[in-house]
This record gives structure tokens, C-alpha cells and sequence, in this order.
């Protein structure tokens, strides 16, 4: 079991219960959290589950593997801590990850 | 594989069938209403066959079709391709259902963004999570310039003599008008928020070329604002690691890949339900008599997207199909493994 955050644009935040082994996409959308859309169900192939890594968790998180870079050029307001959520796998050590959904997923 | 052709007829088009969508569930379509003697033909908004599997994940691997036990988007594809060959159904790629409408006589009439009419008995609704469009970068007043200023095609080159273009984007699609527009254009800027492009290299190599001979400029960021008067651009700020800038534009070309919408089947006076056109479970028919959909598209209780499920619907479907087309034939249930008469329809015997 880990915990993750998902900060809205508006501030406003929620804290779900995630399964390590899932990817933090579907622990997303198995709570409903707004604002990921994962359009194409977690392929790596549409950019709709943008997500900006908190600073602390960077380092954890890692980065984007070469095709994820590719996909984020599909994304809007790309960052530095940008992450596809349906690449980042939960594991034990990302209790506690928090991550901020963009203002819009295009 | 021999890649569909397009049908360049002006004229109104009468068959049987229209199935909207050509991605998996829609080509097994024309194999299972193929089995029952009823022809088919497919429009679909891509340039290609195959829907999402073709446009979202051609290489990435399926595991959950029945009997293969590992199959790419493509593949699947393709097989679906020479799976339904012997029922030569047409295709028309490229084109969107605009409007459907029942005439009097019971038929339907559907019309094209190009145009195009078609006149059928049924239709089969196999459109996915709806037609696939461009992506709308999320700038404010984005909307009021498109169509004036800013376009997410090429449709006539000379459109864009004497701009100044903006393109934005890594892929295949901006290198490529990078490069056709900028001979013709007055200034080229192409922009993008990495200086890694996933286009092809030669390509980039050539952009490279010309950006080093100052015959156009390559800035790496992105855009946060436009600006204009009465729908005429006339500047984009982009913000870069140096800080923002803003260059005077007047034409933008954005490729930020494709979205799916519902698009115009929210106007056909189906019932919808979240964007979902629900369904009986046994034809697979919507409210309207005569108009099915299948895959995606459609919701019922229980309902799974797999395509697995789309293939089981689209035989269902079939039945029903068959008795608005040919009223007066009863349908006798065959297999394809030992009806001889099925066996020379697919052309084995």
C-alpha cells in the first residue's frame, strides 16, 4: 500500500490509497481524480495523463524514458518535472509521492 | 498488404450498408454481414484503416485477442484486412459523417465533410471514442483565430504564400511543412519545446541546413499567448529557458498529434448517454431502427471495450442486419467450418 497526493490546479488536493505494481494513471482513475484522462488507457500513446512530479519526489520518480519524451511532445506546458502518470509504476518507495495535474490535459 | 484505396466518385454512393469507423470492430463488420450476403462500405476520418489500433499503437502488443496469443496494433490490422477480402468492401478514408438522415422510403442518407452522399438501409456505428481530431493547443482566444489564422492542416499550399508562419511541433507533420512552406512563406519560425525531434532524421537534418543558412528559425519553447485583432493573429509569446519572447506571426501551424471526439453523431438524434450510444444486447441496435452500434461507441449494462467484445457485437448485429436488408429470406445458421455454401463466399471452395 502507498499513499499518493494529486494537487488540482485549483489547490484543492486528495489523497488516494494506491497498490504497488499499479501505474499511478489507474490508481488515478480508479478514484476518479479530475483532470486525467488517459485516452488511450495507459499505451503510452496519447499524453492525456500529464502529470508535474512534486520536487521531492523527482529523484524517486525519475525520468521520462525516450519514448515517454516523445509522447510528451503532445502535451501542453511541459516542465521540467514532467511524467506521463501511466509510466511511473507504484512501489513502496513512492509512499507519500505527490503529484500536481495541469491546468488542462489539451 | 495492399493499402485501401480511396473511391473518388462524385456521385451519391447506394449499398447496403455504411459502417462509420474502419478500426477493428468495423472491419469485422463487413466480415460478418459479408457471411449473410450484405455488401459494405466503410468511411472512416484517418487516412488509414484500423482506428486506434492503426492511429494510437500500431507496435504495441495485444494480448487479449482470442487465439493469437500476442498481436501489434498493425498486425491485427492487417490481418482483419485479408480476413475480410473476399466481401471487397469499399473504403472511404479521409471523410467524416457530417449529417444522418431517414428518408421516407426507410433508407438513411448520410452526408460527408466532402461532400459525398450515401444512401443504405442500415448503418453500423463502429466510431471508437469518437472521430479523431487535432489537438486545440489550450490558449486562451485559440478559437476565434482558427480557420483565419491558425490551421491544423494544409489543405491548399498557396494559402500560405507570403506569411509569417509559426509551426509547432517535433513530429513528422511540422518537419515536413517546415519544409514545404518555407520557400514560399515570407518568414518560417518552427517551434518546439525540445531540441530532440522525433521526426525523421533527414528531415531534421535539412531543417538544420536552413535554420544554419538563416532562411528560418528554430526556437525551442513553447507558446503561452496569442495575439490579434478580429481574428487576425498577429503575434504568439513563446516562453523559453532564456524568458519569454514574442514574435510577430500571423499564420500558426500547431501538430500536437490527434484527440478523439465525439464529433457529429451528438447531432443524429441518437440517444446518448455520456457520450456513449446505448444499446439492446441482443441486435445491438440503438433507438433509431436501422442504425447499430457496435464497439466502443456504444454502452449497455456490463459493457467491457475490448475488441474481443466489438467482434461478439458485430455478429449479433449481423442478424439483425439481415432481416431489414433482405425481409423475405430466412437466415439459416451456418459455420464457416462446414457450410459449403460460406466456404465459397470466402472463396476456399
Amino acid at each position: 500500500m502507498a499513499k499518493i497526493t494529486f494537487i488540482q490546479p485549483d489547490g484543492t488536493s486528495e489523497t488516494v490509497d494506491a497498490t504497488v505494481g499499479q501505474t499511478v494513471m489507474e490508481v488515478a482513475k480508479l478514484a476518479d481524480v479530475a483532470g486525467i484522462e488517459a485516452e488511450c488507457g495507459g499505451a503510452c500513446a496519447c499524453a492525456t495523463c500529464h502529470v508535474y512530479v512534486a520536487e521531492d519526489w523527482r529523484e524517486k520518480t525519475g525520468k521520462a524514458a525516450e519514448m515517454e519524451e516523445d509522447m510528451l511532445d503532445f502535451a501542453f506546458d511541459v516542465r521540467e518535472e514532467s511524467r506521463l502518470s501511466c509510466q511511473i509504476k507504484v512501489t513502496e518507495e513512492l509512499d507519500g509521492l505527490i503529484v500536481q495535474v495541469p491546468n488542462k490535459q489539451f | 498488404m495492399e493499402l485501401p484505396q480511396n473511391e473518388f466518385s462524385d456521385g451519391p454512393v447506394e449499398t447496403d450498408v455504411v459502417i462509420i469507423g474502419a478500426g477493428p470492430v468495423g472491419l469485422f463488420a463487413v466480415f460478418e454481414l459479408g457471411l449473410l450476403d450484405i455488401k459494405c462500405h466503410l468511411i472512416d476520418i484517418l487516412d488509414k484503416v484500423g482506428g486506434q489500433c492503426a492511429e494510437l499503437y500500431p507496435e504495441k502488443p495485444i494480448y487479449d485477442i482470442p487465439g493469437l496469443p500476442v498481436v501489434s496494433g498493425q498486425e491485427l490490422t492487417d490481418r482483419l484486412m485479408e480476413q475480410i477480402k473476399p466481401f471487397d468492401p469499399t473504403f472511404h478514408l479521409n471523410e467524416r459523417v457530417d449529417s444522418l438522415t431517414k428518408l421516407d422510403d426507410g433508407r438513411f442518407h448520410l452526408k460527408t465533410d466532402v461532400g459525398r452522399s450515401f444512401f443504405c438501409k442500415v448503418i453500423v456505428v463502429g466510431a471508437g471514442g469518437g472521430s479523431f481530431t487535432p489537438k486545440r493547443p489550450p490558449l486562451q482566444g485559440i478559437e476565434g483565430y482558427e480557420g483565419t489564422s491558425v490551421y491544423y492542416s494544409v489543405r491548399r499550399m498557396e494559402d500560405f504564400r507570403d506569411k509569417d508562419i509559426l509551426v509547432v511541433g517535433g513530429g513528422d507533420s511540422a518537419l515536413d511543412w517546415t519544409l514545404s512552406l518555407q520557400p514560399i512563406a515570407n518568414s518560417l519560425t518552427l517551434l518546439h519545446r525540445r531540441d530532440d525531434f522525433r521526426a525523421a532524421p533527414h528531415s531534421v537534418e535539412k531543417m538544420r541546413e536552413l535554420v544554419a543558412l538563416g532562411q528560418m528559425r528554430l526556437m525551442i519553447g513553447q507558446m503561452t499567448s496569442m495575439d490579434g485583432v478580429d481574428g487576425k493573429l498577429e503575434g504568439v509569446t513563446i516562453k523559453s529557458k532564456e524568458g519569454e519572447e514574442r514574435i510577430a506571426i500571423n499564420t500558426v501551424l500547431p501538430f500536437f498529434g490527434l484527440t478523439m471526439k465525439l464529433g457529429p453523431i451528438a447531432n443524429w438524434g441518437l440517444n446518448l448517454e455520456e457520450n456513449l450510444i446505448p444499446v439492446d444486447t441482443e441486435k445491438f441496435e440503438t433507438s433509431e431502427p436501422g442504425i447499430f452500434a457496435i464497439g466502443d461507441i456504444n454502452t449497455y449494462p456490463g459493457k467491457l471495450k475490448l475488441i474481443l467484445s466489438g467482434f461478439h457485437e458485430a455478429a449479433l448485429m449481423s442478424q439483425q442486419a439481415h432481416r431489414y436488408i433482405y425481409p423475405d429470406k430466412k437466415l439459416l445458421f451456418q459455420y464457416t467450418t462446414s457450410s459449403s455454401n460460406l466456404q465459397k463466399k470466402l472463396g476456399v471452395k
